[in-house]
């Protein structure tokens, strides 16, 4: 079998391979900073008991959904009060209730979503919460 | 290996039990939380079957109040105010009689009715055009009565705006954070995005929380201010004994364009110079 051009090929294939592979040469050995959301705001350290609506790893991993019903169950039915896992009542609001503890928008949400190149249009309408420093 | 059909169904079988009783426990780890949790209405909020609005403009005497009206609503519900009628945002506003009520003037109508400017807001009205319009129900009909509008749903094709018939919707042209000065946000509510429709809403947030919409508590405190009786009245129309239907019993009320047959939810007393 003979490979007609074998030369241009393989230079071509080449090329190709350290064109595609190249985003990984060019971060080999660089270490990539963690995002390391923030929860220590002022409002939080007021708490009495230092605890979300639900458990850490709930929050975590399901609070997009649980956003999304909010959403939903304040608009679309006016149910506006969220009764917890353990009967804690609390008042379904973004701007008034999460964005009220955590008002550190920048580094508890940003942190993350910027992270993992996600952007939740929330803050097209939404008001954020005044940065402080801290 | 070669597999006939009777191993293959058994396989088949056992591989799809396995697989559902798996999701099952899975389903039961993720969701445990959210399972136990439910959501409700507010205890303190204020019901009804049908939300409606009885606007007595022969209680208003001045330009400056209606200003106040408007003020009270878009001051809380961040609505902005470009300054220029074609970008304007309007939830509650004024206009004339003429355009008010189209059908009805004549040519020697008295100056007080004709020149007098009406305050006009969304109808929520019973069978809603632009709830009908909507491609996406982000304008829909809750329980209520009221018309509500879902700005995460909204994809501005103004269907509605060509719908109503009432022009009581405006569209963002501009995004209104331009015309807001962060001051001068209502910081517990909301603001709305560059491409979205929106609109009175009677002040639903405010319900779920047991007030009363905005206009109606201002144009009560105006009334405490100058010593008469307020404006305007609000209550559920399916309850005879609500402040609505007392005021629909004891006075001659008309509705914007009754001959569509949307039914409007606003009600107004024209009045006139001599109950002025």
């Amino acid at each position: 079998m003979k490979l007609y051009d074998g030369g241009k090929i393989i230079a071509g294939l080449i090329i190709f391979f350290f064109l595609v592979t190249f985003p990984f040469f060019l971060n080999i050995g660089k270490v990539n900073a963690k995002p390391e959301p923030k929860i220590d705001t002022p409002e939080i350290q007021k708490l009495a008991e230092k605890k979300c609506i639900e458990s850490k790893a709930f929050m975590r991993a399901e609070h997009m959904k649980l956003l999304n019903d909010w959403r939903d169950s304040a608009v679309r039915n006016g149910e506006r009060t969220y009764v917890n896992s353990k009967g804690k009542e609390f008042t379904i609001s973004l701007q008034n209730t999460c964005m009220h503890c955590h008002s550190n928008k920048k580094k508890f949400c940003d942190e993350c979503h910027t992270y993992m190149a996600v952007n939740p249009y929330c803050w097209n309408c939404h008001i954020a919460p005044k940065e402080k420093e801290s | 290996m070669s597999m006939d059909r009777r191993q293959f169904l058994k396989i088949a079988g056992i591989s799809t039990v396995l697989g559902l009783g798996g999701a099952s426990v899975m389903r039961g780890v993720r969701g445990s939380e959210a399972e136990a949790s439910h959501v409700m209405t507010n205890e303190k909020a204020l019901t009804a079957k049908r939300w409606a609005m009885v606007i007595d403009v022969s209680k208003f005497r001045t330009e400056e109040e209606y200003k106040r009206l408007i003020k009270a609503c878009h001051s809380i519900h961040n609505v902005p105010d470009f300054g220029e009628p074609k970008d304007a945002i309007k939830w509650i506003w004024t206009d004339t009689y003429e355009h008010t009520f189209p059908t009805q003037p004549n040519e020697y109508m008295g100056e007080s009715v004709k020149e007098k400017p009406f305050v006009l807001l969304c109808n929520h009205c019973a069978n809603p055009p632009c709830v009908r319009v909507c491609p996406t129900k982000a304008t829909f009909k809750r329980k209520d009565g009221i018309v509500m509008m879902d700005q995460h749903r909204c994809i501005g094709c103004r269907f509605c705006m060509a719908a109503c018939p009432f022009g009581a919707r405006s569209f963002n042209y501009k995004d209104p954070r331009l015309a807001l000065k962060p001051e001068d946000e209502n910081k517990e509510y909301p603001t709305r995005t560059i491409g979205v429709v929106e609109k009175c809403t009677f002040c639903t947030e405010r319900l779920s929380k047991g007030l009363i919409p905005a206009c109606v508590e201002a144009a009560r405190e105006i009334a405490k201010e100058t010593g008469t009786e307020p404006g305007m009245y609000f209550g559920d129309l399916d309850e005879p004994g609500s402040e609505v239907r007392k005021v629909l019993s004891a006075c001659y009320t008309i509705r914007r364009k009754p001959e569509l047959g949307t039914e409007p939810s606003v009600f107004y007393v024209i009045g006139g110079e001599k109950n002025a």
